[in-house]
């Protein structure tokens, strides 16, 4: 018995998620007295998959064939399935991220194990059945879900477990998967990706904003902050409904639900469905001009002003703090 | 084509969300219940492809009879017909087993599924159902195009997009983008009555997890506000206090 993670790579570089899910893996590891070993699928080099040592891992499966550059659900999900049967692996660990998603249940059926997806504490064990807290009703509230069979799949929320070094060194393995035809159906035809943009889902800090904005070419300032703070942009629903920012920004009750540990709302009322889908934020910052708007209730730290004056100075603010 | 959307029924978005029996399960008490905000965009793409007789819509839930508002909704949004798997949606791998099981006798070329339900957050049920019946599933779809038997998809992913080509059958989780939503007219709501809606009997599926209780996240403290003259303040408050920069 012993616990498989996943480690995910954009164009060859290891994800932040994927150093939170090798955590993970170790402290589930420490807990049930297992081993964890790490698989990675496409091109990696030896270099990046070294880093799995730092997190306390230290064996890598390495799986990089032709076929496999590029992310195809359906393959990877049984290249994942297939070194967890070969060897024994009862948990498989991945990242709850968009690809993360798409692969969790495919490896889960494969292998007939239980689900917990959007995982974002350590499992409480008591031998066979663990229980495991997930957020539900768009973080309106969290759940216990308990998974009664050996075998378990969990796919960890990215920014819920922070990823913590503990060296040692690595040994790195070639595995060579069988496919069947069927797996490599998918063909990946573009690959467009904004390389200068911090991604929203794994984001420390967020800055996001609304109709307080009052139209789409005033969002230089917001994208200027969040340059300054190294943050990912993010706005509400009513501003990517009306074509102000990319639906891919949108986050909220219908949209990405996000839990960095700084979020900055600007302009921004605070309606129901846009707070379900930020309030796991560790830290909020609200700015908006009416004192009475609901995202107060909810903010930890809050400036009542207008935005077209508050955030210039907010900039100039963060440029003395980073430089000093 | 024959396209079938999988419906979930799902709390209004303004729902305040409390529970009942010890906080071991949802209160439904005065709840408001809508086609899940993503499933009602798949509906609308299956609508948008099968329109001018190019195709036919099957609308699937699994879920009590007290749904069935909302599935007469699905039908006077466009849809052709309806099942109605009577069972308590347990979990999402009971689910996708329903629907895999009457999927399999009817050979849909597309399954469109939205990308989570928003209540569960669940993304599962399209990963579930592309392995349940061995074909390929795309989750977080932006824009899809049927031609003939190939779909092409924009799939979102970290920090951008991608763009797939393959052949159907397929599973898509639909996102934002897809389709717009659309709202029945008079027209689709006296047709909806008359449309069929058949209900179905569930398989046995075991039992793998089950959420044992909930509760509600710790409230926050009193927001401290900053004078915006002192917006420095803030920033030594965000490094000092909260230790997030």
């Amino acid at each position: 018995m012993s616990i498989l993670v996943y480690i995910e790579n954009v164009e060859g570089a290891l994800k932040k998620s994927t150093f939170e899910s090798l955590s993970y893996a170790k402290a589930v590891a420490d807990l049930t007295g297992e081993t964890a070993t790490a698989l990675s699928i496409g091109r990696v080099s030896q270099d990046e998959l070294n880093k799995v040592g730092q997190y306390g891992i230290e064996k890598v499966i390495e799986v990089d064939n032709n076929d496999l550059e590029k992310f195809v659900n359906q393959a990877y999900a049984s290249v994942i399935a297939d070194v967890a049967k070969s060897m024994g692996a009862t948990t498989v660990i991945l990242s709850n991220s968009f690809s993360g998603k798409g692969l969790a249940p495919r490896v889960a059926a494969k292998l007939g194990a239980a689900l917990a997806d959007g995982a974002i504490a350590l499992p409480t064990i008591s031998g066979v059945t663990w229980q495991i807290q997930k957020t539900v009703f768009s973080n309106k509230a969290i759940a216990t879900e308990e998974l009664h069979e050996q075998k378990k799949v969990i796919a960890l929320t990215p920014n819920s477990f922070e990823a913590k070094e503990a060296a040692v060194a690595v040994t790195i393995e070639k595995y060579e998967p069988q496919l069947a035809p069927n797996d490599l159906s998918t063909v990946i035809k573009e690959i467009v990706r904004a390389t200068d943009k911090v991604s929203l889902p794994e984001a420390s800090i967020v800055v996001s904003a609304g109709r307080g904005l009052k139209g789409p070419e005033n969002w230089a300032m917001i994208e200027e902050l969040a340059d300054v703070l190294g943050a990912a942009t993010a706005c509400s629903k009513p501003v990517s409904d009306a074509g102000w920012r990319p639906h891919a920004e949108h986050v909220g009750q219908t949209g990405l639900a996000v839990s960095p540990n700084l979020y900055i709302a600007i302009g921004i009322s605070g309606a129901i469905q846009h707070l379900a889908g930020v309030s796991a934020s560790k830290t909020i910052v609200v700015i908006n001009k009416d004192p009475e708007a609901p995202f107060f209730k909810v903010a930890d730290y809050g400036i009542v002003g207008d935005a077209f004056e508050i955030v210039p100075q907010l900039i100039e603010a963060f440029k003395a703090y980073k430089n000093n | 084509m024959k396209i079938l959307v999988c419906l979930s029924n799902v709390p209004d978005t303004t729902s305040k969300i409390t529970f009942t029996d010890n906080n071991t399960a949802f209160n439904s008490n005065g709840i408001q219940y809508i086609i899940n905000p993503y499933d009602e965009i798949a509906l609308a793409k299956a609508v948008e492809l099968a329109e001018g007789g190019k195709g036919t819509v099957t609308v699937i839930h699994v879920g009590e009879a007290a749904a069935e508002p909302t599935i007469r909704k699905a039908l006077a949004v466009g849809a052709d017909d309806a099942v109605r798997v009577n069972a308590v949606a347990r979990d999402a791998w009971f689910v996708a087993n329903q629907i895999a099981h009457y999927a399999k006798e009817q050979q849909f070329d597309l399954i469109l599924t939205g990308r989570e339900s928003i209540d569960y957050n669940g993304a599962q049920v399209q990963g579930f159902l592309g392995e349940l019946l061995s074909i390929p599933s795309i989750s977080i779809a932006k824009k899809l195009t049927i031609n003939e038997t190939e779909a092409t998809v924009e799939r979102e992913i970290e920090g951008g997009k991608e763009v797939l080509t393959v052949s159907l059958p397929i599973v898509v989780g639909t996102a934002e983008g897809v389709a717009e939503p659309k709202i029945p007219n008079m027209r689709g709501i006296m047709t909806a009555r008359t449309k069929p809606l058949q209900v179905a009997e569930p398989v046995d599926v075991p039992l793998l997890s089950k959420i044992a209780h909930y509760e509600t996240p710790p409230a926050r403290g009193q927001v401290k506000l900053i004078d915006k003259a002192e917006i420095a303040q803030l920033v030594n408050l965000l490094h000092s206090e909260a230790k997030v920069i």
